[in-house]
């Protein structure tokens, strides 16, 4: 019995693992159909400014619920006047661009850092009993943190005026800016939010993988392949797409490893593309957010 | 470029193509020429994702997954071969397969470009991570062990047949700038024929292509497999140029490369992504001797700087420069044929000349 719990947890934090790390590039895929390259790099920014701040004696729930969130989406803001806008409608020189800026960050941060592992800090949360096996608290922590992220972002979608304006230009950007939408504000807007939900999500796993210039390389595979499968509808499109192929990572890696696990996900995804080339939530939940 | 002056060039290639082949070994140092065929390596590389990308209008960004399964292949088959007579036929067989049964998902799926190019990219990183985990003694394909993050040293090419004949590094220069020649005009060759021409008009507008009867998944599934083989071709030439096969390969630091030297020599160009590729080769060797600037740095701002001021690349831009330059000139001669032959894509051009 112990061990199914132990084992669910696993499954769960797997998939909410995986909501963690898209939820960001969701929001700017869903809003403006542009896959930011740079997404892992935003990433690891957020997990630089933990460390650092938490090195340099800011709380580090602090730095991780607010810090984080608010410089990566800072900078989201600046990269988005400075050089997304002049690319819109240019899908592909979008994806470049910010294949470049990916490249210029991690080169900066590898300038200003070091190529090594700045120092790291450990889990604020120890490790918690269940009957004879011990689970990670942070993990738990994690879990609840996603599925609050979650809410919010369904909340803030449905009910708020920002929400609304952000639908409206979602379904038809040009006659959300006839009814006086300020789209390209909009963009912007969108474009700091998912930078800085990206922030809080690499803050958040920097005590659990250590920070590395590099770092970013191993979260966006999944990332992309998971925003990918789920399309274009924000919260159902990342949440569905998680449980799948989160689910299906966590199950093969609990019996083979986790290199058979990496592999299964990106065959299911691969597969699920065929059937589903739009993504999951253009042929299932359609009208959802 | 009208095809008189295309050929014209591509005689000069030719020639420069050869005076290299022959003249370098006898000219540079054995340092150099072991380097030089690192870097005809990439060149391959870059023309195998010139040729998908430039005319077939396939946006791969995972053009590495087909270099790294050719490199590792050839060095497992001729591991368990004993030779490398049928391992480099084995490498490219394979990475064109990959890119096949890869390709029939996308193409068949009808997978959008965008999409398409991060599910290549995923694909090579999965890979990247696959093989940097595969360190233990339990990981290996008949005798050959994977290593993990080391990797598998790489047996030198031996004369086909004969495989206690090995060649020296002089000799594998020979051979890998004979491939990128051959490759290069057989590039050359398939863009000019039926089968290139069709892979142009579905990059130009593949709704209308598929409504003139053509297999448009068909076509770019062929295209992809041939490009996925030149790419496994280059990765051949790769493990012979380093001697040693790693995971990296398969990075994200190598796939943005490749797609930097396309975009700087020009897409729907063949030479220009082979320049690309040479120039940024040595640009990084000599970046790599000195440590305040970071490769990083500099390659993301040079992709930057030519999405946003010269997205056409340099080789088109430069034809573009010199037409208008000669237009001005030879305009009376050349009008007519200047004006049937871009008629249709631009209009604006044609009141200029």
């Amino acid at each position: 019995m112990d061990l199914y719990i132990a084992l669910a947890l696993q499954i769960v934090y797997g998939i909410a693992n995986l909501v963690l790390i898209s939820l960001g590039l969701a929001i700017i895929f869903g809003m403006m159909r542009v896959i930011n390259l740079a997404h892992g790099e935003f990433l690891m920014l957020g997990g630089y400014t933990v460390v650092i701040s938490t090195n340099a004696g800011v709380n580090i729930w602090l730095a991780m619920l607010i810090l984080a969130p608010l410089v990566v989406g800072v900078i989201g803001v600046i990269v988005e006047r400075v050089m997304i806008r002049f690319l819109y409608g240019r899908m592909v020189d979008t994806l470049l661009a910010t294949w470049g800026l990916s490249l210029v960050l991690i080169g900066l941060v590898t300038t200003i850092f070091g190529a090594q592992t700045a120092t790291t800090i450990s889990p604020p949360i120890g490790a918690i009993q269940i009957g004879d096996f011990t689970s990670s608290g942070y993990e738990l922590f994690l879990i609840g943190v996603t599925v609050v992220l979650s809410v919010l972002a369904y909340c803030a979608l449905k009910y708020t005026r920002i929400g609304l304006i952000a639908r409206g230009t979602m379904q038809g950007a040009e006659i959300a800016s006839a009814l006086g939408v300020s789209t390209s504000r909009t963009y912007a807007i969108t474009f700091g939010v998912g930078a800085a939900v990206s922030g809080l999500a690499g803050g958040l796993l920097a005590p659990i993988t250590g920070v590395l210039p590099s770092i970013g390389a191993t979260y966006i595979a999944k990332a992309f392949i998971t925003v990918i499968s789920g399309g274009t509808a924000i919260l159902a499109g990342t949440l569905s797409a998680s449980t799948l192929l989160g689910g299906v990572n966590s199950v093969l890696s609990y019996i083979t490893g986790p290199t058979i696990g990496e592999v299964g996900l990106l065959v299911v995804a691969i597969v699920l593309l065929r059937l589903m080339p739009q993504g999951i939530t253009a042929r299932l939940f359609r009208r959802s957010l | 470029m009208n095809h008189a002056r295309e050929n014209s060039w591509l005689i000069l290639i030719g020639i420069v193509g050869a005076i290299f082949l022959i003249g370098a070994p006898q000219v540079l140092e054995l340092f150099t020429i072991i380097n030089l065929t690192t870097a005809i390596a990439m060149a391959l590389l870059a023309l195998s994702l010139g040729l998908v990308w430039g005319f077939g209008g396939i946006l791969c960004f995972g053009q590495s997954t087909f270099f790294g399964i050719g490199a590792y292949a050839y060095v497992v088959a001729a591991i368990n071969f004993g030779g490398t007579s049928w391992a480099v036929v084995v490498a490219i067989l394979v990475a064109a397969a990959f890119a096949a049964v890869l390709g029939y998902f996308m193409f068949y799926g009808r997978v959008s470009d965008v999409y398409l190019g991060v599910i290549t990219l995923t694909v090579s990183l999965i890979f990247y991570n696959l093989m940097r985990r595969t360190s233990g003694p339990e990981y290996k394909i008949g005798d050959a062990l994977l290593g993990g993050f080391n990797g598998i040293n790489a047996p030198p090419l031996n004369v086909p047949g004969d495989a206690s004949w090995i060649l020296f590094p002089e000799d594998v220069f020979y051979v890998a700038m004979a491939a990128l020649i051959i490759g290069y005009f057989g590039c050359v060759w398939l863009v000019r024929s039926h089968f290139g021409r069709v892979a142009v008009a579905i990059r130009e507008n593949e709704l209308r292509a598929e409504l003139i009867g053509y297999d448009v998944r068909l076509q770019k599934l062929i295209l992809f497999a041939v490009g996925g083989g030149i790419a496994g071709a280059a990765g051949v030439l790769f493990a012979n140029g380093v001697g040693r096969v790693t995971p990296d390969v398969f990075n994200l630091y190598n796939a943005a490369l490749i797609i930097i030297w396309v975009i700087v020599g020009g897409r729907g160009t063949l030479i220009g992504p082979i320049l690309g590729a040479f120039g940024l080769f040595y640009l990084i060797s000599s970046l790599g001797q000195q440590t305040s600037i970071n490769n990083n740095l500099v390659l993301g701002v040079i992709l930057v700087v030519f999405v946003l001021l010269v997205p056409k690349g340099i080789v088109p831009s430069v034809i573009d420069l010199w037409d208008r330059k000669r237009g001005r000139r030879g305009q009376f001669r050349r009008h007519g044929r200047r004006q049937r032959r871009r008629g249709g894509r631009t209009a604006e051009t044609s009141h200029e000349g």
